[in-house]
């Protein structure tokens, strides 16, 4: 078994509501995920879910696994520091605090800060990422698509493996979408990708082993790539 | 009343030496009290008729009652004057270890190894340890304590002293004009810019001893200045008091900024009385963190009365579990073209309450004025409280005037979002806090800015009681 994060009967409420409802799967390493599925049909929930959300419950039966290792009671940074990194559909901008204090505080202990600044520096020259939104607080004055970089470039250093990318094409310009899915598809060894997207936009750019459609809580179907084109022909009516 | 036994260490910079006094008067306030302070310190006659008005005054004044709760002070049960050594010493090897061992606790000698320009260390109510570099002396600068000021320096006290808050200002300032004991003297001739920040330790360490220091600090034209206070103190039992007055005259073309880290613990009343003259297209700044005592009153004020006079407070303030900081600043625009900013950011958590209480007057004459006031709130919680006083009283026409205040909480989205990169909780609310407090932050010497947020992280994780 090659398990990355392994999901068992998990349901998951918010303020009471059952938003997921008893979803199995095992994302396994290695591999491009997508997940599909209309509005309200639970996406960023899971995402979430995995992530840690305090203000989620899971039912009693639910489980998650990283790895071998059970997950489901952890607090979120303890997920993260397993390598489960949330890219947010829309970050929120931390007044005062810059990517780099940020990464040298999730980093301490573990890397130098001197070798984080530089590791900053030398991604964002390669994502395109402008000096001023480094040096700024983070995310305050950047365009979605710089936003969605800035979370690449935190996914990259924070060294994460498994990468879950929330409405990772929404507000997102191509050029911004392209560098996106190019850093993606040249780094595939030791990550797992889960794109959660409306669209199958960044799916020309980046192929995904298999494509996952929610709907009202539950995983309804699993195909490849071919799927993504399907629902983009024909909606999810079809299905 | 008292015991003996029941010192509390848990307070982080808690340590409490055993008291050594050389001497000191009986407890609580009177005139004989009074009179018998300034006669041990061998004062002037003019000094001890200063002492004794000002007495009198305070004790017909009614405590004020429009800020924070402080009627658990008793003035009864408070020592006015304990002299810890027989006189200042001027070098590190010649304190008394008990003495050395505490400033070393808080790094005193190895902050001046680095980069001091002259320390000037407060024990109990005198200070004991001091060393001026040479340079400032050959610039002809002085800094020295208040006692020292007012027998080497008498004329230039006088002239000055009490003129900028008069005994009578307020009933805190007329009890440190009575028994008043240590505080710094600085004077900076015409034209000088001292190099390396002048700074001064503070430490209280008797039980139901007050520290009423007083600072008199004059930059002649066209010089500059850079005053720093840091404090921590040990823990007692009962509230203890700290009630300064700091003068300060700028006179015109010269600057004085006056950078000031609190950390009193928690029993302690810090009731701080500071203002400063700004004369013609003089600058005055005042960089004010408060962080510990259980409750501080305290309105750095500016009275700007030259042409062109600039006035600035940058204000951090953080209160915790059973603190109140009730913080400002106070902006007088007395003469055409003066400019004042006054920028405040407070924090309450863990049932902590901030106030923001700020007063900017523009009078009549005081034409092409320009007012800038922003304070920003961050509340970390239900049980924490904020509330912001701005008061203007604007009496001239031609005036630009800038408010913003913000009020924010600290969401659990923000805290997710950290969270979410593998830092836990607590460390993630004082990284938002230290963004929050960042813009003031910056303009506080590194040394002290690592400092504070250091100190404030420790309040984050709840390390501190």
């Amino acid at each position: 078994m090659n398990s990355m994060i392994g999901l068992k009967n998990l349901s998951v409420s918010v303020s009471n509501k059952e938003i997921i409802k008893g979803v199995n799967y095992s994302f396994e390493k290695n591999k491009v995920y997508a997940l599909m599925g209309p509005n309200g049909s639970g996406k960023s929930t899971l995402a979430y879910a995995i992530a840690g959300h305090p203000s989620y419950s899971y039912s009693k039966k639910s489980k998650i696994f990283f790895e071998k290792s059970e997950i489901s009671k952890l607090l979120p940074d303890k997920r993260a520091k397993k390598g489960i990194f949330l890219s947010f559909q829309n970050p929120l901008s931390l007044n005062g605090v810059t990517v780099f204090q940020l990464l040298r505080l999730a980093l301490s202990g573990i890397k130098e800060p001197l070798a984080v600044k530089k590791q900053i520096d030398v991604l964002a020259d390669k994502l395109h990422i402008k000096k001023e939104l480094i040096s700024r607080s983070l995310n305050e004055g950047a365009s979605g698509g710089e936003k969605k970089k800035l979370e690449l470039l935190q996914a990259i250093v924070l060294d994460a493996k498994f990468i879950i990318f929330d409405e990772i094409d929404t507000g997102v310009d191509i050029d911004a979408l392209k560098i996106i899915a190019e850093y993606m598809s040249k780094n595939r060894k030791n990550k797992t990708y889960l794109l959660i997207t409306h669209y199958n936009r960044i799916l020309k750019y980046v192929k995904p082993d298999k494509v996952l459609v929610m709907s009202s809580g539950k995983i309804v179907k699993v195909g490849d790539y071919k799927l993504a084109e399907e629902i983009e022909k024909n909606g999810y009516k079809s299905l | 009343m008292v015991k003996q036994n029941d010192l509390n260490f848990d307070y982080k910079f808690g340590f409490s030496k055993p008291e050594k006094s050389v001497f000191r008067v009986k407890k609580g306030i009177n005139e004989e009290i009074v009179s018998q302070i300034s006669k041990i310190k061998k004062e002037p006659l003019w000094m001890k008729e200063f002492r004794l008005r000002s007495y009198r005054f305070f004790k017909k004044t009614k405590m004020p009652e429009w800020g924070a709760d402080l009627s658990k002070i008793d003035f009864e049960n408070i020592f006015y004057y304990i002299r810890a050594t027989d006189k200042a010493m001027n070098s590190w090897e010649d304190l008394p270890s008990e003495i050395k061992d505490t400033y070393d606790r808080i790094g005193v000698p190895e902050a001046e190894k680095n980069f001091l320009a002259g320390v000037s260390a407060q024990y109990e109510s005198e200070v004991v340890y001091e060393s001026i570099q040479k340079e400032l002396t050959k610039q002809g600068v002085i800094f020295c304590d208040m006692d020292t000021g007012l027998k080497k320096y008498p004329e230039i006290v006088k002239k000055y002293f009490g003129t900028i808050i008069s005994p009578y200002d307020n009933k805190f300032a007329a009890l440190n004009s009575s028994v008043w004991s240590g505080g710094s003297f600085v004077y900076v001739p015409r034209g000088v810019k001292v190099a390396l920040p002048l700074q001064a330790y503070f430490r209280i360490n008797a039980r139901n001893f007050g520290q009423f220091e007083r600072t008199l600090i004059i930059a002649e034209p066209e010089s500059f200045v850079h005053y720093i206070e840091g404090c921590t103190a040990p823990i007692y039992t009962t509230s203890s008091l700290h009630s300064a007055v700091v003068e300060i005259i700028v006179k015109p073309g010269a600057r004085v900024r006056y950078t000031t880290v609190q950390n009193w613990s928690k029993n302690v009343f810090n009731l701080v009385t500071k203002r400063a003259r700004v004369e013609k297209n003089a600058v005055m700044e005042w960089v004010d963190c408060n962080i510990g005592s259980g409750v501080t009153m305290k309105y750095p004020s500016c009275f700007l009365v030259g042409d062109g006079a600039k006035g600035e407070v940058l204000s951090i303030a953080y209160a915790g579990s059973a603190q109140h900081q009730d913080a400002g600043a106070k902006m007088i625009h007395m003469a055409p073209n003066t400019t004042s900013r006054i920028v405040s950011k407070s924090i309450s958590g863990h049932g902590g309450r901030t106030s923001y209480r700020g007063l900017v007057q523009v009078l009549p004459g005081a034409s092409n004025s320009k007012v800038y006031v922003s304070c920003d709130a961050l509340i970390l919680d239900e049980e924490s409280r904020s509330d912001t006083y701005p008061s203007m009283k604007i009496n001239e026409n031609e005036v630009d005037i800038q408010h913003e205040a913000t009020v924010e909480k600290l969401g659990e989205e923000k805290l997710f979002y950290l969270q979410s990169r593998g830092i836990s909780k607590s460390e993630a609310e004082g990284l938002l806090v230290n963004g929050f407090i960042e813009p003031v932050v910056k303009e506080i010497p590194l040394e002290y800015s690592i400092e504070l947020n250091r100190l404030i992280n420790l309040e984050m994780a709840g390390s501190v009681g």
